[in-house]
């Protein structure tokens, strides 16, 4: 089953009055892409950041989408997650659907146990989520404070709730950004082998681009408001750095998103990691949601 | 053991020298000397600090040493704090015994702390203390239940609905700013002067702050979590239980701690305005007798229960919000 959210098409505004997120049942045929996005425009005071994207995310696959700061990526995203109903287009989501935000977002005054149970109405929906945190590697952990955990145990905290939701699709929003880069390191290969388990349609929003080559079948650019590149992602199996193909593919998205590639090879790996560690310290710092995104070359 | 001096630079350095010689003390010539500079040297002595211990380097200009502790120095086992902060509560019981044992100070200005004690017996013993604190007790429980209880709804019902806001909150705020005990000819018009009017006074001086305190943390539960609960599709009764009533807990809590303070306040007066019974009643019985002992154990009481209520806030606290210490509850 689908849902579809910001129907308000801008043409016909009779019925979508913006707000409003009618959902309509569509019907399942079997080449139905589990995430259907066309036209979908958002404006923030006078400015357009998405200025009429389409995007199909067929079932099981995992899109990552690319965009420089202030691109608009986040903002696609929350509009699929239906938490931004002003929008206008047209969009079909799977029902259940699920994010992973930036910030964990565990309720700090609720057991882990708790916070992956949250809205579940399921019997056995505390068997399922001890189950989930096993299989994120926190079991154990059902009884404790959400404030007694690491970031990274937090992240997967928050992984685990969104898995237990079974969803048809999983937003993530820079789900890694704000870790560092040894956890991040486990915390991807962690999200493959749930992806390859699970299979939802998944789309990624990240600035990093050996993430979403790692990670992705697929890799979108928004630029401008529209998507400016979608291509498959093409290793054959090598995902590493060492890749040649993996080289070329991240030269590509980094031009597109406006880097020059020998611009982000002069950066030593040594240089990188104190530039990431500094990038987290000011994620943590809580400086402003959505206006840290970098672009960052590799 | 070492001892550290702190020095004024060198005479060498041009600035060092002016500014030990402006100070007018001879304190320039403090380096070679060994001598502390003292305050005169201040304003040098900051930027080059030397330990006299030597140290390799010290000496160099830009360097510095640090003084740190030195282990082979048997450390003096610390007087205990609570003890320590006990020295202070018996030397002025003890200065006011002696005052009024030696007559400086005259029973009818202030009773002494014996006599107290032993008026405080006899009151407890001939059962007039019991029967007047409970009935204080109950006057100050039955206030604040109501009181407590109308401001949490009303809290829920301007934090949580926009109308209600409207509705309810301005009139709150407006009568916020009229003192409460300013109502009290207007309280005993109304209830004459019976148990209701001291509980409704307790009531109306308690509910404000718990109002003012859950209102504005229900409007302040972080909106991140607001939007992760219609990710995870709870519904607004859910969204209410889950996140905006725990989240709002911690600031019911301190309003509820105001809450404490402010009902003994309006009880004590309340009591001694128009009573035939409770603490208030009971002093202001022994004022008209000039029985200051009976005087100081009323207050003394008073100060007991507002210690006592106090430590059941804190300890309300430290059950609900144990998710703010992370413990492992058991």
């Amino acid at each position: 089953m689908t849902t579809a959210v910001a129907t308000a098409t801008a043409a016909t505004s009779t019925v979508g009055t913006t707000g409003t997120a009618a959902v309509t049942p569509r019907s399942n045929g079997a080449s139905e892409p589990a995430v259907w996005v066309r036209g979908v425009r958002r404006e923030f005071a006078g400015r357009q950041v998405l200025a009429g994207v389409d995007l199909d995310i067929a079932a099981g696959e995992f899109v990552a989408l690319l965009g420089r700061s202030g691109s608009g990526k986040s903002t696609l995203l929350r509009i699929l997650a239906g938490l931004d109903t002003d929008a206008t287009g047209q969009a079909t989501v799977p029902e259940r659907g699920a994010v992973v935000f930036q910030d964990p977002r565990l309720l700090p005054w609720a057991r882990v146990l708790d916070n992956v149970v949250l809205g579940l109405r399921a019997r056995d929906a505390r068997a399922q989520a001890t189950a989930a945190l096993t299989e994120v590697g926190l079991g154990g952990k059902e009884r404790a404070w959400p404030a007694t955990l690491s970031g990274g145990e937090a992240q997967r905290a928050a992984l685990a709730r969104a898995l237990v939701r079974s969803p048809g699709l999983l937003l993530l929003d820079e789900p890694f950004g704000a870790l560092d880069a040894l956890t991040r390191i486990r915390m991807h290969s962690l999200l493959r082998d749930l992806c390859r388990r699970h299979r939802p349609a998944v789309l990624l929003v990240t600035h990093d681009v050996d993430e979403a080559i790692l990670l992705a079948d697929r890799v979108a650019v928004l630029t401008d408001g529209r998507l400016s590149l979608d291509e498959p992602v093409r290793l054959g199996g090598a995902r590493t750095r060492a890749n040649p193909e993996f080289a070329a593919l991240r030269a590509r998205l980094l031009a597109e998103l406006g880097v020059a590639d020998d611009e982000a090879e002069q950066v030593d790996p040594e240089q990188q990691f104190d530039a990431e560690r500094q990038d987290d310290a000011e994620r943590q710092d809580g400086s402003a949601q959505g206006d840290v995104e970098q672009v960052e070359g590799r | 053991m070492s001892t550290s001096l702190v020095l004024g630079g060198r005479g060498g350095n041009a600035e060092a020298g002016t500014g030990t010689e402006a100070a007018g003390t001879g304190a320039g010539g403090a380096a070679a000397g060994g001598a502390v500079a003292g305050g005169a040297g201040d304003a040098v002595a900051t930027s080059r600090v030397v330990v006299a211990a030597p140290a390799p380097g010290a000496a160099e200009p830009g360097r510095v040493a640090l003084a740190l502790a030195d282990p082979d120095r048997a450390r003096r086992r610390p007087v205990p704090k609570w003890l320590r902060r006990m020295l202070g509560p018996v030397l002025l019981v003890a200065f006011w015994q002696i005052g009024s044992s030696t007559g400086l100070i005259q029973a009818d200005i202030l009773a002494g702390p014996w006599t107290v004690l032993h008026t405080g017996y006899d009151l407890a013993a001939d059962g007039t203390l019991g029967e007047n604190l409970v009935i204080s007790l109950r006057r100050v429980a039955f206030g604040l239940a109501l009181g407590v209880g109308v401001a949490v709804v009303l809290a829920l019902v301007s934090g949580l609905f926009q109308l209600g806001e409207d509705l309810v909150d301005a009139p709150v705020q407006i009568l916020r700013a009229v003192p409460i005990l300013g109502l009290v000819p207007l309280a005993i018009v109304w209830f004459g002067i019976g148990e209701q009017v001291k509980v409704f006074l307790v009531a109306l001086g308690t509910a404000f702050p718990v109002y003012i305190n859950t209102f504005a943390a229900i409007r302040g539960v972080d909106s991140r979590f607001v939007e992760l609960a219609r990710t995870v599709r709870l519904g607004r009764l859910g969204l209410i239980r889950r996140v905006v009533l725990p989240g709002a807990l911690p600031g019911f809590l301190v309003g509820l701690r105001f809450a404490f303070t402010i009902s003994w306040l309006i009880l004590v007066v309340s009591e001694q305005i128009n009573a035939s019974s409770g603490i208030g009643y009971l002093m202001d019985q022994a004022r008209t007798f000039g029985q200051t002992d009976v005087i100081v154990v009323g207050l003394a009481v008073y100060g007991v229960l507002g210690l006592l209520s106090d430590a059941l806030v804190r300890l309300l606290e430290r059950r609900a919000l144990a998710w703010r210490r992370g413990l492992e509850a058991t």
